[in-house]
C-alpha cells in the first residue's frame, strides 16, 4: 500500500510549474486568449518537445507510455496556469481514444503525430440535446461499401477549429449502447466546423456538423460502447485535474492578495472572515486531489472501480473548483469583479471545467447507480 | 502509486478477520457504543475487550516495542482500524490515552514516564482524561489560569478546568497548568500528568445535550503533583500541548467511524420507503448521498496520502491541518442526512419504543456536534488551516 505520487511524478511536477511559470505567466495567457484563434503554435512546440503531448501515447508511436496519473499530475499544472490551447483534449483525451481503440494504421497516421506535436486531435461527443447518454445519441454512422458515412451535428467540442482530426462518437444501430467513436479527418468532404463563443477564453468551443462524411474501415476505433465509456471517464479525470490545479491557483491568489491589502490598518489576511473563506477552499481541496489521484491511479490499474473513481472525482472536483473560485473573486473585492484582475479567467475556466465531460450531478447520479442505490 | 496490499498484509487482515469472527463479545456492548454514560460494569467489559485486544497484538501496532507496540508500519494499524469497523466492535475506552497521551509521551516524555505510563494505557490500566479547556480558556486555550505552583519536589495546583469527558471515570489527567503568571501566555504553560485519585481534587458531573453525563467540571484544591509528572520543560507545555492537540485532531478526524456512518445511512436509504420508493432512489436524496459518499470517499484517500507520507518520512504539507475540519463536519452532515431520511421519526427520543435504531441517529446527530467543537471548534480550526498552513498574519 502505498498512496502518493512517485519521485518521478514529483520531478514532473516541478518541472511542469516551473516551465508554465516562466512560458505561460498570466501575462503570455492573456496574450494567447487575444488571439483570434486562441492558440500559441510556439508555446505548443516547446510542450512538444518536453514530451508532454507524447506523456501517455504508447512508446511504438513515439510517446513515453505512461499512464493516466503522470497525465493527471501535468494537467493539474495546466490549471493551475490556465493553459490556452487544445493540449488537454488532444494529448489526454483524443490521444487515449487512439491508444485505446486505434489499429496500427490511424494510430500511425494520427497518433504518432499528435505525440510530435505535428497534429491536434479532438473528441465530440455532445450534441444540442447536451446528453451524454449513448442512448440519447443522434449522430448516425451509416455502413458504406468503404467503411461509414456520417451524418449529424456535434455541439461543444473543444479546438475543433485547430484540429488535424476528431474523435467522433456515432450511432450504429438502433440499441441504446449501439454507439462507436470513429476518426475523422477535419478537412474531409462533409466536415464542417463553426466557432462557438465561448465563455471561458482560454478555452474554444465549435460546433462540427457532419454531412455525408466518409470514413474508411480503420477510422472506427474498437470497443464501441465500452470505448465510449473509457473516453468519457479519461475526459472526466482530465477536466478533474485541471479544476485541482485551477481551485490551487485560485486559492493562491487569494491568499497572496490577502496578504497584501490593507483595509482598517492592516492585511485583510488577518481577519477571520478572510482566514475561514480560504480554509475552507483548502479543506476542500486537499482531499479532493487524494481522490484525483486515486481516480487517475484506478483509471489505469483497477478496471473494476475506474468508473465509479472518475465520477467521483469530476464531481467534487468540478464543485470545489467553482466554490473556490467564486470565493476568491469576492475575497479580492472591487478589482476581482475587473477585466483587469486575472482572476476572472480561472473564475470562468472553472465554469467550463464544471460542465464539460459531465456535470457534478450526471457524476453523482452515476456514482449512485454504480454503487448500486 | 500502489493501492494493493501485499501478500504478507492480506493475511494479516484474514487473520485479524478471523480473530474478530472468535473474539467479539457478543454481549453488553454496542456495536457503535459513543455512550458517554457508562456504569461501573459496561466500563469493566470495555476494559476487557481492550484488553484481550491488546494481549492479541492489535493495539498500538506502530508504537515502539519497548512499550507494548509492534513497531510496525501504520498500514498494519490501518488494517485493524477497518477490520474494527467491519465487524462493529467495541471502541475502545483507553481511546484518548492511545490516540493522544501516548504518542505525545513517545515524542516528549522521559524514559521513565513512558515506561511507567504507556503499558497502562495499552492495558485499560489506567483511562486518561484531558485537562485542557477551562471556564475562561476555550477556544483561547493559552489564556488558561489553573495554577500551580512549584514548592520542593511537588506542584501545587489550584483552578478548574471544564468540558472533561470521562474525568468521572478516569484514573489519570494530562493536564495544562499556569507555572509563570508573568510570562507571555504561551510561554508560561507546563504539562502535567495528575493521579485523578489525589486529594483536592472534585469532579462535578456536566449533562450533555444529548441528556448524559458525558462530561464533567474539575477543581483542583492545593492538589499536589509530583515534579516527575512535568512532561517536557517548565513553562515549555504549549509544544507539548500542541503535539497532543495534533494528535487530537487527526483522531478525530479518521475516517473509520465516518465510513461506518456512511454505511449505516446507505442502509437506512435503501429500507426507508418514501413515496412508494426507497429514499434512495429519490432523485434529490439520492444525490445528496452520492455527493455525501464522494466526500468520504476523499477523505478516506487523504488519510491514506498522510499514511504514506508518514511511511515515508515526509511532511503532510497543508493537507494534515483540515482533517479535524472534515471529518468531524463530515460525520455531523452524515448523520443530518440521516435525520431527514427519518422525517417524524427524526423526532423522537431515544428511548421511545417507537424509536428507529434504538435511537442511534437522534443521538449521533447531537453527539457529532459535539465533536465539531471539541479539540477546537471548526471556527478555530479554519484559524489554523489560515495560520499555520497558509501562514496569513495572526489577529490576536
Amino acid at each position: 500500500m502505498d498512496f502518493g505520487l512517485s519521485d518521478e511524478q514529483e520531478q514532473l511536477r516541478a518541472s511542469a510549474r516551473s516551465f508554465l511559470a516562466r512560458e505561460c505567466p498570466a501575462r503570455r495567457m492573456r496574450e494567447i486568449v487575444a488571439d483570434a484563434a486562441g492558440l500559441a503554435p510556439e508555446l505548443d512546440r516547446q510542450i512538444a518537445q518536453l514530451g508532454w503531448t507524447g506523456l501517455i501515447v504508447p512508446e511504438q508511436f513515439g510517446g513515453a507510455g505512461l499512464g493516466m496519473l503522470d497525465m493527471a499530475v501535468l494537467l493539474e499544472e495546466c490549471g493551475y496556469a490556465a493553459l490556452p490551447g487544445p493540449f488537454l483534449f488532444s494529448a489526454a483525451i483524443a490521444a487515449f481514444a487512439l491508444a485505446a481503440g486505434g489499429g496500427e494504421e490511424i494510430n500511425s497516421r494520427w497518433l504518432g503525430p499528435l505525440a510530435a506535436g505535428d497534429a491536434i486531435g479532438t473528441v465530440a461527443i455532445a450534441e444540442a440535446n447536451d446528453s451524454l447518454n449513448p442512448a440519447e445519441l443522434t449522430t448516425v454512422a451509416r455502413p458504406a461499401p468503404s467503411g461509414a458515412v456520417l451524418n449529424g451535428v456535434k455541439m461543444f467540442v473543444p479546438y475543433a477549429q485547430a484540429a488535424q482530426f476528431i474523435v467522433v462518437a456515432a450511432r450504429t444501430g438502433p440499441g441504446p449502447r449501439e454507439v462507436a467513436l470513429f476518426v475523422v479527418d477535419a478537412r474531409a468532404p462533409g466536415v464542417k466546423v463553426r466557432p462557438l463563443k465561448s465563455l471561458d477564453l482560454t478555452r474554444r468551443l465549435a460546433i462540427v456538423e457532419l454531412d455525408g462524411v466518409l470514413v474508411e474501415p480503420a477510422a472506427r476505433l474498437s470497443g464501441d460502447a465500452a470505448l465510449f465509456d473509457r473516453v468519457l471517464d479519461a475526459g472526466a479525470i482530465a477536466i478533474a485535474a485541471d479544476a485541482i490545479g485551477g481551485t490551487q491557483r485560485a486559492l493562491d491568489m487569494a491568499v497572496e492578495y490577502a496578504q497584501v491589502r490593507e483595509q482598517f490598518g492592516k492585511p485583510i489576511g488577518s481577519f477571520q472572515a478572510i482566514k475561514h473563506a480560504a480554509a475552507e477552499i483548502v479543506a476542500d481541496l486537499e482531499p479532493t486531489r487524494a481522490l484525483l489521484w486515486y481516480a487517475a491511479y484506478a483509471f489505469d490499474a483497477l478496471p473494476r472501480e475506474a468508473a465509479r473513481a472518475a465520477a467521483m472525482a469530476k464531481a467534487r472536483a468540478a464543485d470545489v473548483y467553482s466554490r473556490a473560485a467564486g470565493k476568491a473573486v469576492l475575497m479580492h473585492g472591487g478589482i476581482g469583479f475587473t477585466w483587469e484582475h486575472d482572476i476572472h479567467f480561472w473564475f470562468k475556466r472553472a465554469r467550463l471545467d464544471e460542465s464539460l465531460f459531465g456535470a457534478p450531478p450526471f457524476h453523482r447520479e452515476r456514482v449512485a447507480a454504480l454503487g448500486g442505490y | 502509486m500502489d493501492l494493493n496490499f501485499t501478500s504478507e498484509e492480506a493475511a494479516f487482515r484474514r487473520q485479524v478477520r478471523a480473530w474478530l469472527d472468535d473474539n467479539l463479545p457478543t454481549s453488553g456492548l454496542r456495536g457503535f457504543d459513543r455512550n458517554a454514560d457508562r456504569d461501573q460494569s459496561t466500563l469493566n467489559r470495555l476494559k476487557a475487550w481492550q484488553r484481550r485486544v491488546q494481549e492479541a497484538g492489535y493495539l498500538a501496532l506502530a508504537w515502539p516495542k519497548e512499550y507494548g507496540g509492534q513497531a510496525m508500519d501504520p498500514v498494519r494499524q490501518s488494517i485493524v482500524n477497518e477490520e474494527m469497523v467491519r465487524a462493529k466492535a467495541p471502541a475502545l475506552i483507553g481511546g484518548m490515552g492511545i490516540a493522544m497521551v501516548g504518542p505525545t509521551l513517545i515524542s516528549w516524555g522521559d524514559d521513565e514516564q513512558k515506561t511507567r505510563y504507556l503499558p497502562k494505557i495499552l492495558a485499560a490500566e489506567e483511562i486518561w482524561c484531558q485537562g485542557y479547556s477551562e471556564p475562561g480558556a476555550g477556544s483561547d486555550l493559552a489564556s488558561l489560569r489553573t495554577r500551580a505552583i512549584l514548592e520542593g519536589d511537588e506542584f501545587v495546583v489550584n483552578g478548574q478546568k471544564v468540558w472533561t469527558s470521562n474525568a468521572h471515570f478516569a484514573d489519570m489527567m494530562f493536564c495544562l497548568v499556569r507555572t509563570d503568571p508573568d510570562a507571555p501566555k504561551h510561554r508560561g504553560i507546563s504539562y502535567v500528568l495528575i493521579d485523578m485519585k489525589t486529594p483536592g481534587i472534585t469532579v462535578k458531573p456536566l449533562v450533555q445535550m444529548t441528556g448524559e453525563r458525558g462530561f464533567n467540571e474539575v477543581f483542583f484544591d492545593n492538589v499536589r503533583v509530583p515534579r516527575q509528572n512535568l512532561v517536557g520543560k517548565l513553562n515549555e507545555g504549549w509544544m507539548v500541548a500542541n503535539a497532543t492537540l495534533f494528535h487530537e485532531r487527526n483522531m478525530l478526524g479518521s475516517t473509520t467511524t465516518t465510513r461506518m456512518l456512511l454505511n449505516r445511512l446507505k442502509a437506512l436509504a435503501a429500507s426507508t420507503m418514501r413515496g412508494g420508493r426507497p429514499l434512495a432512489q429519490d432523485p434529490v436524496f439520492r444525490q445528496r448521498l452520492a455527493d455525501l459518499e464522494i466526500r468520504v470517499e476523499a477523505m478516506n484517500y487523504h488519510m491514506l496520502r498522510q499514511l504514506t507520507d508518514s511511511i515515508r518520512g515526509r511532511n503532510p504539507g497543508l493537507g494534515a491541518w483540515v482533517n479535524k475540519l472534515v471529518g468531524t463536519e463530515l460525520n455531523h452532515d452524515l448523520a443530518t442526512a440521516a435525520m431527514e431520511a427519518m422525517g417524524d421519526y427524526a423526532t423522537l427520543a431515544r428511548d421511545d419504543r417507537h424509536a428507529l435504531d434504538r435511537g442511534f441517529w437522534p443521538y449521533e446527530w447531537m453527539f457529532s456536534l459535539g465533536l465539531v467543537i471539541g479539540g477546537g471548534t471548526s471556527h478555530i480550526q479554519k484559524n489554523i488551516i489560515a495560520e499555520r498552513g497558509l501562514k496569513l498574519p495572526k489577529s490576536r
